[in-house]
């Protein structure tokens, strides 16, 4: 029997006994590959192709499990969710979220993002009103910058009171991209 | 901690050459998964993340003697095997463990315990129960059937 299958066997035996507490896989998207992470509870992490997907599983072992383990089954639903919104065909995602690595005020504004509607923006400016702090402008911010859970939870969504796009963690032509495919910006042409 | 993934990508290959020298191929599957599980039970609790390597080994090597206990056949006592992490054997071709897995048992067995599990020759004379002078005689006909064979 070869080791591939040994840990097939082995994997599924941990997830029923309950050790799977972090399962990862990554998943193409049209601007490269995503990691996608998930507890028993829901999506935990989703990182972009800019991100060090090495250091976000320090991270997740770090701050949820160091059971952290490759299995793709468990993230089926979630990676057949993005596909279908990459392609235009689904607005809203339906997955359990697990929000273990955030909290406070920052937990607050991305719950807040959660709730923006396809095809919608809004401004830092309003995300911090909506979280319950008009003046903690930066801190929304900096709260979109940490969103564990990019694409699923739209801080692309978010953009500057001056109209400008503002940043985003999976690099600035991924957020033009996403807000096209949503119809809020006119696809620009490369480079 | 690392995550888990990381022992897995880094020492699977290894723990599984271990296990086919100890208890052949066939056994070797069953014992590999008892292994990753045990060590995926214990991770969170572990205090010392120094030599993850080692103490992967030492736990394949007790789920070996528990599957020969559970075969019944040729038992392999073992007074006590220790907790801590020990140093693991040198990463090894799969041809070499190929060749320890074709020794007679009782070569076979000082030959893993000694150079997977880095036992010294007492502790492998206890886990074979026999006396340390012919532990060191079984290792060292091993060795030498093994430079023939890889010669």
């Amino acid at each position: 029997m070869s080791i591939e299958r040994s840990l097939n066997r082995m994997r599924e035996r941990a997830a029923a006994e309950g050790l799977l507490d972090v399962a990862y896989t990554t998943a193409d998207s049209p601007y490269g590959p995503l990691l996608l992470a998930t507890t028993p509870k829901g999506l935990v992490r989703v990182g972009l192709p800019n991100q060090d997907y090495d250091e976000l599983l320090e991270e997740l072992a770090r701050k949820v499990s160091p059971r952290v383990l490759e299995a793709a089954a468990p993230l089926d639903e979630a990676r057949r969710e993005l596909d279908r919104y990459f392609a235009g065909e689904r607005e809203r995602f339906e997955l359990p979220l697990d929000w273990s690595l955030t909290g406070g005020f920052q937990l607050k504004v991305q719950r807040q993002i959660n709730r923006i509607p396809y095809g919608q923006t809004r401004t830092y400016t309003e995300m911090a009103r909506r979280a319950g702090n008009e003046r903690a402008v930066r801190a929304a911010g900096t709260a979109c910058g940490r969103n564990p859970l990019p694409v699923v939870v739209p801080c692309h969504r978010v953009l500057r009171s001056s109209g400008g796009l503002g940043g985003y963690g999976g690099g600035l032509p991924m957020k033009e991209g996403l807000l096209a495919l949503e119809g809020i910006l006119d696809e620009r042409s490369p480079g | 901690m690392p995550p888990f993934q990381r022992l897995i990508d880094e020492h699977a290959r290894d723990v599984m050459a271990v296990l086919r020298a100890a208890v052949g191929r066939e056994g070797a599957d069953d014992c590999f998964q008892e292994t990753f599980l045990a060590a995926l039970r214990a991770y969170p609790g572990l205090r010392d993340d120094g030599n993850l390597r080692g103490w992967l080994i030492t736990i394949a090597h007790r789920k070996a003697i528990d599957h020969h206990r559970a075969r019944g056949r040729r038992p392999v006592p073992v007074a006590e095997v220790a907790e801590e992490a020990v140093p693991g054997p040198e990463p090894a071709d799969d041809g070499v463990w190929a060749a320890v897995g074709a020794l007679p048992p009782k070569q076979r067995a000082a030959v893993t315990l000694r150079y997977a599990s880095d036992l010294p020759h007492s502790e492998i004379a206890a886990a074979l129960g026999c006396s340390p002078e012919a532990a060191r005689r079984s290792l060292h006909e091993g060795i030498k059937r093994l430079r023939k064979e890889l010669a």
